[in-house]
């Protein structure tokens, strides 16, 4: 019993503060993008919001006690245990399900709902690490890859089958934990360059003059480079490949549903059509541009009110921030999360077992997947995809998530000393 | 081995976080377009609801229309000088009572002073008029206009349907987001069936507004605004003038009327008694007048034609008829015995042919033609032969359109039910069933069930001598008239024509010298009917007609049904002949069956 009463004294206070800034900074934003001047409300009203996330907030204060009481070695054990849970309730979820907004990803018990999908996540990061920090695990062994998509693919694909392309995708972050883990960087290059391309194809209007300037390249390095036939041949595939890609995207956008299309069209040129699919994207830059440098003070903004963006309060809620408090305000937000994501990748780094330190990455390439993200399509830098943004967005489900997400690997670090006895 | 890879994920991170800020940069404070465009004005997309589609009848009669409906708002933050003794002449009210208005508006839920709240509602047209002349006298005030639905007739209600604001439930299942909240949407009747052409498409105008939400003016002159798309006119078969006289012969009873042109598939008349008036439904007046309705134990909102599904009674003995001489198991002038040991049956026939027994719904008769029909002797056992028999006999039983949908162009339609051999296994829980089990079946008893439509679909079968088209109330869309090809489809029975004509036959005896030959007589027009009085323990059998006529080519085919009210040959047979009558001459001739009909004492 002793050692847990010190327990709290060993959580990384580095990383609790600024979960705390975080949370507590998400939670007057959201006050603030829902705040209507003509009524007055306070935060508290439990009609708003901001009342109801400090219900959620009160409870993460639960979850994280929970976490930190029970046994380290508890997170490890059952891994694949919550892995098997949440792979159960995902499955279930298009059957017994309720739908919400188009997308069915909600678990109701009476009027309350959860998505299994946001916390399929750190069950999934749970099973990676279980499974990487096992003995017979080998990065480059194809069999260890194989069970790793597979780990991957499996919420991937049941996310999917509901539709929520946007927390599907979140599982592509994985790919910057296997590259820490020793995965050849070419399948990272490899990632991020379809990424490139397939943007860039959307924005070149023709792919005729990017087939053109692939062959142009192509040429290029094959005269400067060693003239071997060996290396004409695999840059000559590489090319095709790429070709291939870029033929294939057009495909790919055609099959989306409508929604998705328009807000990868929106993402091409908003201003073609600010007032059709580009709304969105169009109202969140005015917003967040008419912030200026020092921005419009605390509830004192417009375009976030009068329902000009969508979704202020959740996916959009980095609006309120540009709008009402301007670069500085976004200068502190987005030191604050990379402030924590380094914080976190230190912490990963000074584990002594892998299972704890591939946990941390995980951690740390979720979290970093949805800042980007969603930061990036509120500046019209990404597609729009509703995924909130950690800690701030409103919403139960999510800030429970990256609460359990995040407190696991602080748990499992308190103990680091232990873990390497243990092995 | 894995060097350097921990700096690789730092400097990513790093480097997002750069490209970020400097994008932030670039539009926070470099760019001031975003500013000007938040500051100078805000833009407002504003919906513009297109009209509803109307509906027409065979006639070209409006049915149903669309009626402007204006809302006075006020946004109070706008409203400088009141002069309320001008509003109060303007508006026709007293000081008193727009004391009260101003007191209500500021307890409504939704006020806030920025934005248009509604201060009186549903103006009528000539309120609105004066109105609109005094409007720009009284800063702060607009009008909104909306429309709603509109009747020209109290009839029709179950087959038009009604419209009513979308539920929380269906618009979260639009998954294509074609509607919002608080849009109009058909649920029932033709106006769910037909709801996408009928929509119309929504326009947009985008409007400039201030910080307080207040408009200025439009966005880029109109650059982006489109247009609403008006939903598209149907044309349907509906005679109203037939329909409204229907209406009138069922007030007070329970049933249906169906009529049907038998050359085109086009349903002139659909009555579902008791009814209501569907002007109850629209407006503000919907959700009370919706809950009384509901809630009334005559359940005036289940549509009878469709989805009542009764046993046809002897109706049916003219599809049994038909299906024993398609399979030679007897002949026109075959005679049976009407012994009423083994069937109960009327007095004063005895011994006749198949005409004869149609005219007088001979009992034994059917229940013998029957017996042929399943024990063929095509199999040693009973309970085989029986199989085989009824399997056949089912097969040409559902091509007169039995025993399933027929596909009318209305939500909920039923399926009826003609038994199969699968169905008496899972009946009986075996196969141990044979004809002696099953034999009420011979005269429309038992366990067959059809509903009104298809009644009146095998009256037109049989006038058209063995094809139908699909019944459907709806003709043509749009103002191009054009029919609908999915109803020019000819459905033809597995019965050869000529037997059609023993049926004609007899059917015209029915009317002129059997069961129907006191109420459905008419001078100058041969009328082909058959009635059927439905059994409905304890309470009184369902009274059951249906006709067509004229003979030759024929004009009109029907099917009625009167609960509760006795023999087929009273009430049913009556209003038939007075529809066929209505339809064919314009007129009734015959004020004491119409009487008859109205007071509805079919019992005594």
């Amino acid at each position: 019993m002793r050692r847990e009463e010190n327990i709290s004294g060993k959580l990384d206070w580095v990383a609790l503060l600024l979960f705390i800034a975080l949370t507590t900074l998400g939670w007057f934003n959201i006050y603030a993008s829902v705040y209507d001047d003509t009524v007055k409300q306070t935060i508290w009203d439990l009609s708003l919001s901001s009342g109801r996330q400090l219900l959620f907030m009160a409870a993460t204060v639960g979850i994280i006690l929970i976490i930190v009481i029970v046994d380290m070695r508890f997170y490890e054990t059952f891994a694949f245990l919550f892995y098997g849970l949440f792979l159960l309730l995902l499955t279930l979820v298009p059957i017994i399900g309720k739908e919400v907004g188009g997308n069915k990803a909600w678990l109701g018990i009476g009027s309350f709902g959860v998505q299994p999908s946001e916390f399929a996540k750190f069950a999934t990061a749970l099973a990676i690490a279980k499974y990487m920090g096992s003995v017979g695990f080998k990065m480059d062994n194809i069999r260890s890859q194989a069970v790793i998509f597979l780990i991957i693919s499996l919420p991937m694909g049941l996310i999917l089958l509901q539709k929520d392309f946007g927390t599907a995708m979140v599982f592509v972050a994985f790919m910057l934990v296997f590259f820490r883990e020793g995965m050849s960087p070419f399948l990272l290059i490899i990632g991020i360059s379809s990424a490139t391309i397939f943007i860039l194809t959307l924005l070149v209007p023709n792919q005729l003059y990017l087939h053109g300037a692939i062959l142009v390249l192509l040429a290029i390095i094959i005269f400067l480079g060693k003239r071997k036939l060996n290396r004409i041949l695999i840059l000559s595939a590489g090319a095709i490949v790429i070709m291939v890609v870029i033929e294939s995207v057009d495909y790919v956008v055609t099959r989306l549903k409508p929604h998705h299309q328009n807000r990868v069209k929106a993402l091409i040129n908003p201003d073609a059509d600010p007032l059709g699919f580009g709304w969105n994207v169009t109202q969140s830059k005015i917003a967040i541009g008419s912030g200026g440098f020092a921005g419009k003070g605390f509830l004192k903004g417009t375009q976030t009110k009068f329902d000009f963006v969508p979704e202020q309060s959740t996916d959009f809620i980095f609006c309120t921030i540009g709008e009402e408090h301007g670069w500085l305000g976004s200068v502190v937000i987005i030191s604050l999360f990379v402030a924590l994501l380094l914080r976190i990748i230190y912490i990963a780094e000074r584990q002594k077992s892998r299972f704890s330190r591939v946990y941390g990455y995980s951690v740390a390439s979720i979290i970093f997947f949805h800042f980007a993200t969603n930061i990036g399509m509120t500046i019209g830098l990404f597609p729009v995809i509703g995924i909130p943004l950690p800690f701030f967005s409103y919403g139960g489900s999510s800030l429970w998530g990256f609460t359990i997400l995040l407190f696991i690997l602080l748990k499992l670090d308190a103990h680091r000393g232990e873990m390497l006895q243990r092995v | 081995m894995n060097e350097g890879r921990r700096e690789v994920l730092q400097i990513i991170i790093v480097f997002v976080a750069v490209i970020f800020l400097a994008k932030l940069f670039f539009i926070q404070v470099v760019d001031k377009k975003y500013a000007e465009l938040a500051n100078s004005n805000s833009i407002l997309r504003q919906p513009e609801y297109p009209f509803r589609g109307l509906i027409y009848d065979r006639n070209n009669k409006l049915i149903v229309y669309n009626t402007p409906e204006f809302d006075l708002e006020i946004v109070l933050k706008e409203v400088k000088t009141f002069d309320s003794a001008k509003f109060c002449s303007v508006f026709g009210i007293s000081q008193q009572t727009l004391r009260e208005r101003f007191v209500a508006l500021k307890q409504k839920k939704e006020f806030s002073p920025f934005k248009p709240t509604i201060f009186i509602d549903q103006l009528s047209t000539d309120d609105f008029a004066k109105i609109q002349d005094n409007l720009d006298e009284f800063r702060g005030l607009y009008i909104q206009a909306r429309t709603s639905r509109a009747y020209s007739t109290p009839s029709l209600a179950n087959a038009l349907g009604y419209v009513s604001e979308i539920s929380k439930n269906s618009l979260e299942k639009d998954g294509a987001r074609i509607y919002r909240q608080g849009d109009y949407v058909g649920q029932s009747g033709i106006e769910s069936f037909y709801e996408e052409q009928l929509r119309g498409k929504r326009g947009v105008k985008f409007k400039l507004r201030n910080v307080k939400g207040i408009e200025k003016g439009s966005f880029n002159n109109g650059a982006f605004d489109t247009l609403s798309v008006p939903g598209q006119n149907l044309i349907t078969g509906i005679d109203l003038e037939l329909q409204s006289y229907a209406e009138k012969l069922m007030q007070g009873k329970s049933g249906s009327i169906v009529a049907i042109e038998p050359s085109t598939g086009e349903i002139l008349t659909l009555v579902s008694g008791p009814t209501y008036d569907p002007a109850l439904l629209t407006g503000k007046k919907y959700s009370n007048n919706f809950a009384l309705i509901s809630s009334d134990t005559n359940k005036p909102l289940f549509n009878r034609p469709l989805m009542a599904q009764y046993r046809p009674g002897s109706i049916f003995k003219i599809a049994q008829a038909m299906t024993a001489l398609q399979e030679g198991v007897i002949t026109p002038e075959t005679r049976m015995p009407c012994n009423k040991s083994i069937i109960g049956c009327h007095p004063g026939h005895d011994n006749q042919d198949l005409r004869g027994a149609i005219a007088n719904s001979c009992n034994p008769y059917f229940h013998g033609v029957l017996r042929r029909m399943l024990n063929k002797g095509i199999s040693t056992s009973p309970f085989e032969d029986t199989r085989i028999g009824l399997a056949e006999w089912d097969k040409h039983i559902m091509s007169f359109g039995f025993g399933r949908r027929l596909g009318i162009d209305l939500p909920n339609e039923k399926d009826g039910l003609i038994p199969s051999p699968e169905f008496y296994d899972r009946a009986y829980r075996s196969k141990s069933w044979k004809f002696s089990n099953i034999y009420s079946i011979a005269i429309g008893e038992g366990e067959n069930l059809v509903v009104p439509i298809q009644m009146a679909n095998f009256a037109a079968t049989i006038a058209n001598r063995g094809y139908y088209y699909v019944p459907h109330l709806v003709k043509a869309i749009g103002n191009t008239g054009k029919p609908l090809p999915q109803y020019q489809v000819r459905h033809y029975t597995t019965i050869d024509s000529a037997y059609f004509r023993v049926a004609v036959d007899a059917m015209q005896q029915v009317v002129e010298a059997g069961t129907a030959q006191y109420r459905a007589k008419l001078d100058n027009i041969v009328v082909c009917g058959k009635t059927g009085t439905v059994q409905n323990d304890p309470l009184p059998a369902h009274s059951v007609f249906i006709a067509f006529a004229p003979r030759e080519n024929p004009k009109i085919a029907l099917s009625i049904y009167v609960e509760d009210a006795g023999q087929g040959g009273r009430a049913a047979a009556s209003i038939a002949s007075l529809m066929i009558e209505k339809y064919l001459l314009g007129v009734t001739k015959r004020p004491h069956i119409e009487q008859y009909v109205l007071d509805g004492k079919f019992l005594d």
